[in-house]
């Protein structure tokens, strides 16, 4: 019998705030031990949440970018368990009435364009973080009321490396809307899945896994392969499969039990007296609308079209959105978006992943780039002397223009300099010619080899070339 | 100048005006609570800072500066409210040490307005119960009749306001806790509209339904102090942004063309006690006599009132009681070790012992409301019927300016008498919870004594934002009665 896994994924964005969703304690992820608290986030008596309007700007725009209906009211609603990395005793999310619903993302795997439903996605407050020690526990509650977009997708996708790829495309949207940092290991983008196989052509849903807390794109992967193989294994030798939560082993590879439903709980989801319904205006929604920039899967199908890239080009480069905006940039100001593409995929963003760095932190400008691309295209220098530019512009930061200038790296297409310097070195190696006009050709490879090291590099090779030809044949 | 007679404007003045130091009003005050206190057990915690604080009021008033209309009025602050630096334990074993390190905002605009704080009042555990004999620290008896309940949940303010212990005094209202008490001590007390003062930093009961208000001996008091407490506070995201009047300059006790309604629902039952009965019948035709016109409304779903109250409310409660679990603060129980006790029975020990009867049994029954299963039937059908509610009290208010009733059926009852039926004390809510309900402002009036010498208040509410029409009747009212001032003498 064959199967068929169904999975779907709900991924925690963390939004990308100065303050929490509920009170103006900091956001930044490098602070001290319970430092970003206050009787707010710690659910001291009395204390009530305030709703940060930023957060529901981000929620809204990512709505929007996911292709959601905004719900002109939203309500918050209360989820109440006991643990104590939850101040309140509750956590704040939204349940029947969440702000975004019914939407979707496109992406490519292998060349096939898939759409995956986006069921809903919520606004909700982080909880704290308890570190376990043997007989005593740690809590540190920097995290609680950090702003999550929890993000829930149709139970779409089919395999592994397409939840991946889902994945990698939520975070890309978000990334260039700039309201999630998408950083996994730092706990910014977090990602459930539901797993659950069934025989091909059975329309009836299996019973679902959760794998819970899974922090890489390739953990995700390989977390949903060893769990669709399990389940299908247990399936074949007749096991029934439990209704469970299970967490991702990184160093053994494989899922374990952390609770089975048995245990689920009620968590009395009602209404939050403390806030106030969340109304979006059409106004607000439009202005949100107006502040959404130009996607990746349309920019990329831009720059196919208009730009003259290749598919596999245009991926990279709409990849991040800082990249696309360099890429733009530098081509717009050379004219020539291939060669710019090219100096990106080959040069930038080598040196850049070398360093790990952001392409907003190289030192070598969309502007710089695109010098250097018209004085190669210009014949002002050559490719080969080029690519030393570049690594001096990595490193200084200097213009194309003041290098070359310095070092004197201007390429020489006077022919009569050539000329002039072919001569000799055709005099002083008589022999060789000589050997060249009974047949011997491939010397000609020797000769070009002279006349740069003799320039320094320098010389126009086309012009060199053209050069040595006609001396060569043409006799003396 | 008489400080047992003096209104709160009349204190801020000699202030002022350096006739009487804060420093003398408080030490006048806070002798008296401290003499009285054994007796009637009002106060859970005095603020020994009480006298520092004067001694800054009169700085300012030397350096020329103004400290604000309440210059050196002395205070009791129910336990509900959280003050900075004094203890807060809204009557709980749970919060018995809690020192919070913030001011509830409604604490801090008084201080802001020049009032000194003298101490904690005690009150139902939680702000829970009718009665102010749920207290972890003991009950607080009437001080006109010390066999006799101060009634609740508010019952240390209005005790300690009866007596003149303080100048005036805060409480929460959710169901009934200012007016109710006032009642059966003597007192003005009064909760404007819902979402008038902040809600943040006074411990939560049931969130939709709590609002602050003052307790004080005269009409103008509670105007005034009403004034100072309301505002918008972005601490609170349900705090009104509506301007706050000026309640007091403005009242006007002549109600020639007022129309005061009269609810049919509440004197179809029966059930009233006779004097309260003869009460309500006296104040409604002097006013009018007075000019008024009588009208009669009718909001048939009050009778529903009781319920929707307690099914909202003890909902809420659980949640908001949530987060008394011994890990961050408050009581936690004696544990040898924590290596070797699971969480939940970390938890139910701590709360167990922390939480006394009747905040267990609402947090009981605010769970089952909420649970899968009858969150439809309970709390959610509460919550449309409640819609229901506010829409026939505006239809009502389409009719007449005020509503006059009685706070409760009958004067304060005994200790210990109904204590043990948590129905019979449910059900003393019965004229004062669908005020909180549909969110409208209500206060109590004195307005008789019964012949056993105990204190008969009247219950005015107005439509939402529509304080001054409540406080103008109030003031007729007490000019009817002629308790303007009352103190209890019987002690």
């Amino acid at each position: 019998m064959s199967f068929e896994a169904v999975i779907g994924l709900e991924i925690h964005a963390q939004l990308k705030t100065q303050s929490k969703i509920f009170c103006a304690d900091s956001t930044v992820f490098e602070a001290g031990d319970n430092e970003n608290t206050s009787p707010v986030s710690v659910g001291m008596p009395g204390t009530l949440p305030v709703l940060n309007e930023r957060v529901v700007e981000q929620a809204i725009k990512a709505g929007l970018a996911l292709n959601c209906h905004i719900r002109p009211k939203s309500v918050f609603a209360r989820k109440n368990y006991f643990y104590p990395d939850l101040p309140k005793g509750y956590q704040i999310s939204q349940y029947d009435q969440p702000i975004c619903e019914h939407g979707s993302v496109e992406f490519k795997l292998n060349g096939k364009v898939h759409q995956i439903k986006i069921e809903r996605a919520h606004l909700e407050e982080d909880a704290g973080k308890s570190s376990h020690f043997g007989d005593y526990t740690l809590l540190n509650y920097n995290r609680a009321g950090i702003p999550l977009l929890e993000i829930v997708s149709g139970p779409d996708l089919r395999s592994a490396a397409e939840a991946a790829e889902y994945a990698r495309t939520v975070r890309q949207i978000l990334r260039y809307l700039d309201v999630c940092d998408g950083n996994l290991e730092e706990g910014s983008l977090r990602c459930d899945c539901n797993v659950s196989v069934r025989p091909r052509g059975q329309e009836k849903l299996g019973t679902k896994v959760e794998i819970k807390n899974i922090n890489s794109f390739r953990f995700i992967e390989k977390a949903i392969e060893y769990e669709v193989e399990r389940q299908i294994e247990a399936t074949e030798r007749g096991q029934r499969i439990i209704q469970e939560t299970r967490l991702w082993d990184p160093d053994k590879n494989k899922t374990f039990s952390m609770r089975t439903k048995e245990d689920a709980q009620d968590y009395r989801y009602f209404p939050d007296p403390d806030l106030l319904p969340v109304i979006v205006t059409a106004q607000s929604l439009e202005k949100m609308r107006q502040e959404i920039p130009e996607l990746p899967l349309v920019r990329a199908r831009r720059f196919v079209s208009q730009l003259g890239l290749s598919e596999n080009d245009a991926d990279v480069m709409v990849s991040e959105k800082d990249v696309a905006d360099y890429f733009e940039k530098t081509g717009a100001l050379c004219g020539n978006y291939k060669a710019a593409a090219n100096w990106i995929m080959t040069d930038l963003l080598r040196e850049l992943n070398d360093g790990k760095l952001s392409i907003r932190q190289s030192k070598v400008t969309p502007e710089n780039l695109g010098a250097l691309i018209q004085m190669i295209d210009s014949g002002k220098i050559s490719g080969k002397i080029a690519k030393t530019i570049f690594a001096d512009m990595w490193s200084t930061g200097d213009t194309a223009d003041k290098i070359v200038k310095a070092k004197g790296l201007v390429q020489i297409s006077d022919i009569s300099v050539i000329e002039k310097m072919i001569d000799e070195i055709l005099t002083g190696n008589a022999s060789q010619v000589a050997e060249y006009r009974a047949g011997k050709t491939k010397l000609l490879g020797f000769f070009i080899g002279a006349a740069m090291k003799a320039s320094k590099g320098q010389a126009n090779p086309d012009v060199v070339n053209q050069i040595l030809l006609k001396k060569l044949q043409g006799g003396s | 100048m008489d400080l047992l007679k003096a209104s709160l404007s009349e204190i801020a003045t000699a202030v002022r005006s350096k006739k009487v130091s804060a420093l003398e009003a408080t030490q006048f005050f806070m002798n008296r609570a401290k003499k009285l206190n054994p007796k009637i057990n009002a106060f859970i915690s005095f603020d020994e800072s009480a006298q520092d604080q004067a001694r800054k009021i009169d700085e300012q008033v030397s350096r020329g500066e103004d400290p604000g209309p309440l210059a050196g009025v002395p205070w009791g602050i129910k336990d509900m409210f959280c003050t900075k630096g004094l203890r807060t334990t809204a009557a709980s074993k749970i919060l018995e040490n809690f020192v919070p390190p913030y001011d509830a905002t409604a604490v801090a605009l008084l201080k802001k307005n020049g009032a000194v704080i003298l101490g904690k009042l005690n009150q139902d555990e939680f702000a829970m119960g009718s009665s102010s004999e749920n207290s972890h620290f003991g009950a607080v008896k009437n001080p006109w009749n010390l066999n006799c309940v101060a009634g609740g949940s508010s019952g240390g303010s209005a005790a300690a306001q009866a007596l003149r212990m303080v100048a005036a005094s805060t409480g929460t209202d959710t169901g009934g806790s200012i007016r109710q008490p006032a009642s059966f001590c003597g007192v003005v007390g009064a909760k404007p509209t819902y979402g008038r003062i902040s809600r943040y930093g006074i411990i939560a009961y049931a969130s939709s339904l709590d609002q602050a208000g003052p307790l004080t001996n005269s009409v103008e008091d509670a105007a005034l102090s009403l004034e100072i407490m309301c505002g918008k506070d972005i601490k609170d995201g349900t705090s009104s942004s509506l301007p706050v009047p000026s309640w007091k300059k403005n009242l006007n006790p002549s109600m020639r063309g007022r129309k005061i309604g009269v609810l049919k629902e509440y004197f179809q039952d029966g059930g009233l006690h006779p004097e309260v009965q003869a009460a309500t019948e006296k104040a409604l035709s002097e006013l009018k006599q007075q000019g008024a016109e009588i009208v009669e409304v009718s909001v048939p779903l009050t009778k529903y009132a009781i319920p929707m109250y307690y099914l909202i409310a003890a909902s809420e409660a659980s949640s908001n009681l949530s987060r008394y679990d011994g890990v961050r603060f408050g009581f936690r129980s004696e544990f040898k070790s924590l290596a070797h006790i699971n969480l939940s029975e970390f938890y139910s020990k701590t709360r167990g012992e922390g939480f006394g009867a009747e905040v267990k049994r609402r947090i009981m029954l605010g769970t089952y409301c909420l649970s899968a299963g009858y969150y439809e039937a309970f709390y959610n059908k509460a919550g449309q019927v409640r819609r229901m509610l506010r829409d026939e009290f505006s239809l009502a208010f389409e009719k007449c300016d005020v509503i006059l009733s009685p706070v409760t059926a009958a004067p304060a009852f005994k200790l210990n008498e109904r204590i043990s039926d948590p129905l019979q004390m449910y059900l003393n809510d019965i004229f004062t919870v669908a005020t909180n309900l549909a969110g409208l402002p209500g206060m109590s009036v004195p307005f008789a004594t019964s012949k056993e010498r105990l204190p008969i208040g009247i219950q005015l509410m107005a439509n939402h934002f529509q304080e001054q029409k409540m406080l103008d009747a109030a003031l007729a009212l007490e000019g009817i009665s002629g308790l303007k001032g009352l103190v209890a003498d019987v002690l």
